[in-house]
């Protein structure tokens, strides 16, 4: 079935909640409201000709001109080889949401890591927890206006340019062979070639 | 992951033998920096909780960071066991948003170099196996393999780990003279020495009974856990991206034409369907076709260019797109936001090992601790890859 199709089943069984398709550039997409995210997710799952089983991706766009973040499902199905793309239009100020864990596993760890990075809170979820970061970090580093703190107990995550130090180094290491060898002398401007005449005899040691 | 430390379970019982262990990050047959919370009884777990991000490199922050042509070295990064996928899954999503298309010869060489990088990964994937089984040899004999194809590999890129070899619009550097036939030479030598790798290890009765019906998933539940690749295969579904959405390569009539190959499906080889040995086998099975692959394709290797005409400036107009590959640890797929400027808006790689680990808090209840470690390793998650 294409996309249209999917399309077309969802419009018919959920009405406005469903947005319309937007234009086919790339990968078409449907908005969904954020109440009915977790219905429309298990109809399709389950309707007899469509089941999208497989939740491919589960992801966060932030938005911060339109003042919303965005979540993004990309399903598909094995059985029927199609696929659709959902998104839901979140409040940027207090992100909320509920989990589609109750639907497909998989979204446990995808909704961990929107939480991690994005701060979405997901309700209903069994295990909220950050996943890639520290428990005690501060922020959500993937929104757009995230500001690093710098470091993280006392571990900078900042680092000079390597070359910087390198040259410094290498100066040391200059002055250091030149106070041992000092350099020799100014050599003293060569001697005028001898006149023609009689050799002159060299001179004693 | 301090509160889960703490919830000690049955510590009030005199004769109870619970503990809880940190099993990692600096252990040897986790693969990678990778922590697993294990609470046991004695050798039985009661659960296994991965605790993830040690090598958090915020790649995908990165991505918002830097012009299109310039992330490509960072894919390698994405997964340096098959570093080809990860360049070939953000050129394709790439030249998805620009509308462009390499050129056949370039196709050809996507696909070769592809298969030599995933017969590569799958075999530290089962040296691997074999040694945290507690066969070492095995592990010498696969990585013997790979520095051949590392050579190869080096003669074709410059690079024998994070390879940098693809390019939006075609790929960076043409085969070298001699190289055809050369790849042709280590193909001979691969297929005997597959078969002789199948006598060492794969058919040795003390690593069947270690790996048959352990850790069973059946097919299912590692749909629902969103498993891909040869983990998905190994429970029984009969899906490749290759082959069922072909993409790049795979997508074009003439290769398809020419490259007759097919898709190893799991069927409880030794015992159920869906146990390590299932993961274990499909990979063996898969190197065998890789090869067929590779051998096919580069017999019919075209000629021509290997670039396509692309601008200067790569500048998608506004958009999004999901680039997807069939990667040695199942779908790489790249979703690249543009807002039609020079750098990606948001850029996300969904990556095979990080579904994978999903599972293991669900599948490790029950299993024996060494048991543990042969799931971990019929899994083949690579930490860079979970983390990004």
């Amino acid at each position: 079935m294409t996309t249209d199709g999917i399309h077309e089943r969802l419009k018919a069984v959920f009405g406005d909640d469903v947005g319309p398709l937007s234009e086919a550039k790339m990968d078409a997409f449907a908005l969904v409201k954020k109440e009915r995210i977790v219905e429309v997710c298990r109809f399709l799952k389950t309707e007899p000709g469509l089941e999208l089983e497989f939740l491919e991706d589960e992801t966060a766009v932030d938005w911060p001109k339109r003042n919303v973040i965005e979540i993004v499902y990309h399903l598909l199905s094995y059985r029927h080889r199609h696929g659709i793309v959902l998104k839901v239009e979140l409040d940027r100020a207090a992100p909320v949401i509920t989990t589609v864990e109750t639907v497909w596993k998989t979204a446990n760890w995808f909704e961990r890591e929107i939480y991690d990075l994005f701060g979405v809170d997901f309700t209903g979820h069994p295990d909220l927890r950050r996943l890639l970061l520290p428990d005690d970090w501060v922020g959500h580093p993937l929104r757009k206006d995230y500001q690093d703190a710098g470091g993280w107990h006392g571990i900078s995550s900042f680092r000079e340019n390597p070359l910087v130090e390198l040259r410094r180094l290498d100066e040391v290491r200059r002055a250091e062979a030149a106070k041992l060898n000092p350099p020799p002398p100014p050599s003293p401007p060569p001697a005028a070639p001898p006149a023609a005449g009689p050799a002159v005899p060299p001179a004693k040691a | 992951m301090e509160k889960l430390i703490l919830r000690r379970v049955g510590m009030d019982h005199p004769d109870s033998e619970e503990m809880i262990l940190n099993f990692g990050p600096q252990h040897p047959s986790t693969h990678g920096v990778i922590n697993f919370i294990v609470e046991t009884d004695g050798e039985v777990l009661k659960k296994a909780v991965p605790d993830v991000g040690y090598l958090h490199r915020s790649i995908e922050k990165i991505g918002e960071g830097v012009a299109y042509p310039g992330f490509m070295p960072y894919t390698d990064r994405v997964d340096y066991v098959a570093a080809m996928f990860a360049n070939e899954g953000y050129a394709l999503a790439i030249e998805r948003l620009l509308k462009i298309d390499a050129p056949p010869r370039a196709h050809w060489l996507r696909a070769i170099s592809g298969e030599l990088v995933r017969i590569a990964s799958h075999l530290v994937s089962v040296g691997t196996m074999a040694m945290d089984i507690g066969a070492f040899t095995p592990m010498l004999h696969g990585i013997r393999e790979r520095e051949t194809i590392n050579d190869l590999i080096e003669e074709l890129c410059g690079a024998r780990l994070t390879y940098n070899y693809h390019r939006i619009g075609g790929v960076a550097f043409d085969a070298p003279n001699g190289w055809r036939d050369r790849v042709l030479k280590f193909l001979d030598h691969f297929d005997a020495f597959l078969v002789e790798f199948d006598r060492l290890i794969s058919f040795n009765e003390i690593y069947i009974r270690r790996l048959a019906n352990v850790a069973v998933i059946p097919g299912a539940l590692a749909i629902d856990y969103g498993l891909v690749g040869p983990n998905l295969r190994g429970s029984g579904v009969d899906w490749d991206l290759r082959r069922d959405l072909p993409y790049g390569p795979w997508a074009l009539p003439e290769f398809r034409e020419k490259v007759k190959w097919s898709v190893p499906v799991g069927t409880g080889f030794m015992g159920t369907p869906g146990d390590c040995y299932d993961r274990y086998y499909i990979r063996c099975l898969e190197m065998k076709e890789s090869s067929r692959i590779a051998r096919q394709a580069l017999e019919s290797l075209p000629e021509g260019e290997v670039m396509a005409k692309v601008p200067r400036k790569i500048k998608p107009e506004a958009g999004e797109a999901l680039g997807r590959v069939e990667s040695a640890r199942g779908e790489l797929a790249y979703y690249v936001v543009c807002d039609g400027t020079e750098k990606a808006y948001r850029l996300r790689a969904r990556t095979g090992s990080f579904t994978a680990m999903g599972i293991i808090e669900d599948i490790s209840p029950g299993l024996m601790v060494a048991d543990l470690v042969a799931l971990i390793a019929s899994l083949d998650v690579v930490a860079p890859e979970i983390d990004r």
